[in-house]
């Protein structure tokens, strides 16, 4: 009579992936960046236009890529973590303003705070795109080979800066 | 205070559902009379109870008490009344107390309906379906409450979400849910037939119209949904294979099997096993589609409550619920017996075949929707499953199934021989060919999809002629009208519901093949022409509607110099939330519907328009209520009321015998 | 709004005529650039399609694949040139590999099994029913007792 059980085993498999199914974000969708190299690209600065930045400009180091725009809710949220992570001093961030209008984005930095050592401009997100961004803020951590370790969607949080983002760090810079 | 009166009557609700669902069971196990006699009034106490819980909520919203949480959450002073009504169901607590209404509902169905019921049997049920309220009435009052206050209260609400402001969407819930819950009662159904040990014949048609009357609202609910998405949306799409869709549409294919199969083991008494199996699993389908659209495991559109708290009680619940029917169905299923033989080539073994591709598509329904939850889950990536993978599976799955379709009806009871159904079918088939092969050529253009539509809704047309035919040739009777009008009412039911099919699948397969799609700039005065239909834009007003503001576009659409419609296609900005909407203008006809929606304003008064000419598109949904009245006319079937009177007086076993000869 | 006019700088000198412009310059671009945006996920608002999103991203992927297609780029680099930067989860139409062979051999598998025991199921009811079977007047009998015993109050 095992036949009959078919259907009970059938549901309880089903009923497994459901649980582990819960604990997953389905919005989140990992980037198939990670552990390639960073797309190059060369944008003006926010705050001295006529000069560019490049990723190339940070090669050697760890450092954080982050990318906001001043009509994005989710940045406000981050940015105490971002402030007190620059204050630190740990690791250097690098801010991508995407598509974003310069002058609110400087007016925003003036009100809120500047964590970035430099910004660049995305006005029209064509970098954003090749670095698969759909949802701002995210966060990219990059090593000294320039190469993307670890890419956050949406706000960054205590816990997974400390948890995940500042113990990264130290071992990249270790190596 | 009203509110609170509602969440007392709730609590209230919850204690008589604990009695309803223990008391009639051990009453029915031990033969207490008194015991099984507590399930009548406690399920209409419940009704009762749950409707005052309604009724409180309900007048929060008219009162537009922003104390209430939920109602501050999905009303706003501006929302006019009807839609602050409707927002009883907008949300995620609400649509949960409306699936506990319904639930309530069909109890007091049931007791009302049930009087030829054994009284063992009527507890059983009664007891069954007060357990699954048991179920939801603890997941509202502990994670999903709809009446929890909100301190110190909003000066306004947050609004409805102005996708749902839609008379579409005020109807569409209420009608999904009779659907998705009425299936309950034939689960109530099948739960007691295993436990008394009494799984035959009778049992089939007792629960037979009550599976219907549900796969009737379903229908009609999964109709509206898709309605509603086609002039919501604003992109004329009707069907999205959406997450959400197909945990409705799932429920749908195995409650369709389930119908069929519920006719064989009514009229022959064979198939038991199978059909409490499918009894179990159609509802089993509608608590998924509830898990699925109210835990936030997959993203849909729809997918508005995503709290795993609440996905881990749903899940939890499922589990017991449907891992419970499936253990008792593991130990009792053994002892059922056969039935009625067949042959290999007959009508009972052709409906199996049908069942099993019912079951198979819905399978693979299921597997598509749930297929990147569970690579995820195995930490295998993330991927999308959509629109390309299910046309893709489906359609080779359901052609069978409506070439069976037209097969079936024709073949006999028992035992049925090839070569003779083929010689009776030859015509039809002859006829659907030269269809599918030349009509597209009149229409403009074939293409193999074309042809397939073609040649299955013709299918199923003739062969209905066919088998109408013979069955007049058959009867007695001096006029033809008098023969037909003999004919039994669950036989035309069948007819209509298969000529639905083949309805919406001659719109599916027209407007697919044949739309015309058009993206234009157009500025004041300038035109467009598609499909025959000349469209001249005249400019765009702002207009003022209760809780937004709109530009409403002007257009003037005719054909061959005569003005055929006027459509006013509009782009609404809903002010509290900050969302802009498509409400795009439609003037439908029989033959084609034209679609007219507002895209981005340009410089100059230009507008960025998208118009569609879509021919037939309005027999997908014509087809689904075509359905859904031959559901109704097959309920209305003498047979069914006979039944209940003789059952009533004790002889069922002669009106059993008599149905069988009308049927 | 901005993407609109941006697709208007496009347009060599928008004149007034009477008969309204395609809002593509190019009919041609924008007949494959449908064909292939049906088929892909818009990111932002997940359950749409590229084809049909208003999402601000979405008007930037499709200006993106406007160059590529005037680039005459093959369908197949266009969709690369997306997985490269989302992953599969941009196509609706799952990549066939070894994770998702079990998605698209599944229905025919599904159905393999549900013939199989169809065929089986049948086949044990043929043997069962030729040892001892009832005859149609017998079983309809022993129907009639059973009713009976049901339907008086146990």
């Amino acid at each position: 009579m095992k036949r009959f059980l078919l259907p009970l085993i059938t549901f309880l498999l089903l009923v497994g992936f459901l649980a582990v199914g819960l604990r997953l974000d389905p919005r989140e969708v990992p980037s198939p960046l990670v552990g390639k190299s960073a797309p190059e690209f060369s944008l003006p600065q926010l705050h001295e236009p006529e000069k560019v930045f490049s990723p190339k400009d940070a090669a050697g180091k760890v450092w954080l890529l982050n990318v906001w725009a001043s009509w994005c809710g989710g940045c406000k949220d981050e940015h105490p973590l971002l402030m007190q992570l620059a204050q630190g001093g740990e690791v250097p961030i690098y801010g991508m303003d995407y598509k974003d209008r310069p002058e609110e984005a400087r007016a925003w930095l003036r009100q809120w705070g500047n964590p970035y050592r430099v910004t660049a401009v995305d006005e029209t997100g064509r970098v954003g795109i090749d670095y698969g961004v759909y949802g701002v803020p995210e966060t990219y951590v990059i090593d000294r080979s320039g190469a993307i370790r670890y890419k956050q969607i949406g706000p960054l949080t205590e816990e997974v800066v400390t948890r995940t983002i500042l113990p990264l760090v130290k071992e990249l810079q270790d190596k | 205070m009203i509110p609170e009166v509602g969440h007392f009557a709730l609590i209230l609700a919850l204690c008589v559902g604990i009695v309803q669902g223990t008391l009639p069971i051990l009453g029915a196990a031990k033969g207490n009379l008194a015991w099984m006699r507590v399930a009548r009034p406690a399920a209409r106490s419940q009704f009762l109870l749950i409707s005052l819980a309604c009724a409180c909520l309900a007048y929060a919203f008219a009162a537009k008490d922003f104390s209430v949480l939920y109602v501050a959450a999905n009303a706003n002073s501006q929302l006019p009344l009807p839609y602050r009504l409707a927002a009883v169901w907008g949300a995620h607590e609400g649509s949960l107390l409306l699936w506990t209404f319904i639930l309530t509902a069909w109890m007091v169905a049931v007791t009302i309906f049930s009087r030829h019921l054994p009284e063992a049997m009527r507890a059983r049920i009664l007891a069954v379906m007060g357990l699954v309220s048991v179920g939801f009435l603890s997941f509202l009052l502990s994670v999903s409450n709809p009446f929890e206050r909100l301190i110190p209260a909003a000066t306004d609400g947050r609004d409805l979400n102005p996708l749902l402001q839609d008379p579409g969407m005020v109807l569409h819930p209420p009608m999904l849910y009779m659907g998705y819950v009425g299936f309950s009662v034939a689960f109530a159904f099948a739960i007691a037939a295993l436990l008394g040990g009494n799984l035959d014949s009778s049992w089939a048609r007792w629960s037979r119209p009550w599976t219907t009357v549900a796969w009737c609202f379903l229908t009609v609910g999964i109709a509206l949904g898709s309605g509603w998405a086609y002039y919501e949306l604003g992109w004329g799409g009707w069907w999205f294979w959406d997450p959400v869709e197909n945990a409705s549409f799932m429920p749908w294919l195995a409650g369709t099997a389930l119908i069929h199969s519920l006719a064989v083991t009514d009229k022959r008494g064979s198939f038991k096993v199978w059909t409490v199996l499918l009894a179990i699993m159609t509802f089993s389908l509608s608590l998924l589609g509830t898990f699925l659209v109210r835990s936030g495991v997959l993203t849909s559109v729809h997918a508005f409550a995503t709290d795993p708290k609440r996905g881990l009680f749903i899940l939890a619940f499922l589990t017991l619920v449907v891992g419970g029917s499936l253990l008792l169905y593991a130990w009792r299923a053994p002892r059922v017996g056969l039935g009625g033989g067949f042959s290999l080539v007959s009508r009972e073994s052709l409906l199996l075949a049908n069942n099993v591709l019912l079951v198979v598509a819905m399978g693979s329904v299921l597997l598509g929707t749930l297929y990147p939850l569970i690579l995820d889950a195995l930490g295998l990536g993330k991927i999308s499953v959509g629109p390309p993978y299910f046309d893709a599976v489906f359609v080779p799955l359901m052609t069978p199934a409506v070439f069976l379709m037209g097969i079936g009806p024709i073949a006999r009871w028992k035992k049925a021989e090839l070569p003779e159904l083929g010689i009776r079918v030859r015509w039809a088939f002859g006829i659907s060919l030269a269809t599918a092969l030349l009509l597209p050529l009149v229409l403009g253009k074939w293409t193999p999809l074309i042809g397939l539509g073609l040649l299955l809704a013709t299918w199923i047309a003739t062969t209905a002629l066919t088998n109408l035919r013979e069955r007049l040739t058959r009867l007695p009777g001096e006029s033809v009208f008098s023969r037909l009008t003999s004919l039994p009412r669950s036989y035309w039911g069948m007819m209509l519901a298969h000529g639905g099919v083949a309805i919406f699948i001659v719109g599916v397969t027209l407007v697919k093949g044949y739309e015309v799609e058009q993206d234009v700039r157009m500025n004041i005065g300038e035109t467009t022409t598609i499909g025959g239909y000349t469209f001249r834009f005249d400019g765009a007003q702002e207009v003022r509607g209760p809780n937004y503001m709109a530009a409403r576009g002007t257009f003037h659409v005719s054909k061959n110099g005569q003005e055929v419609a006027r459509l006013f296609p509009e782009k609404r900005l809903y002010t509290v939330q900050n969302q802009t909407m498509t409400e795009a203008a439609i003037d439908s006809g029989i033959f084609r519907d034209l679609y007219v929606s507002l895209g981005e304003q340009l410089e100059g008064g230009a507008w960025s328009v998208r118009l569609y000419h879509k021919p037939f598109v309005d027999w997908i949904w014509g087809g689904c209520l075509v359905m859904a009245l031959g559901g109704a006319v097959a309920i209305a079937d003498r047979r069914y009321r006979f039944a209940r009177r003789e059952e009533h007086q004790g002889v069922s076993a002669a009106s059993q015998a008599a149905g069988q000869k009308v049927a | 709004m901005t993407p609109w006019l941006f697709l208007l700088l496009l347009i060599p000198g928008a004149a007034v005529a009477d008969e309204a412009k395609p809002l593509a310059d190019n009919p041609h671009v924008e007949a494959r650039l449908k064909a292939l945006a049906v088929e892909l996920r818009c990111l932002v608002c997940q359950n749409q399609t590229l084809a049909d999103s208003n999402a601000p991203l979405a008007e930037d992927l499709r200006r993106e694949v406007r160059v590529m297609i005037a680039k005459n780029m093959s369908d197949q680099d266009i969709l690369a040139f997306l997985v490269t930067r989302y992953g599969d989860f941009v196509l609706y139409r799952p990549p066939l590999k070894a994770t998702t062979i079990l998605l698209w051999g599944g229905p025919f598998l599904l159905l393999v099994v549900g013939a199989v025991s169809m065929a089986i199921a049948l086949r044990r009811r043929q043997k069962k029913l030729t040892d001892g079977s009832l005859s149609e007047e017998e079983r309809l009998r022993v129907e009639r007792l059973l009713n009976h015993k049901d339907s008086s109050p146990a």
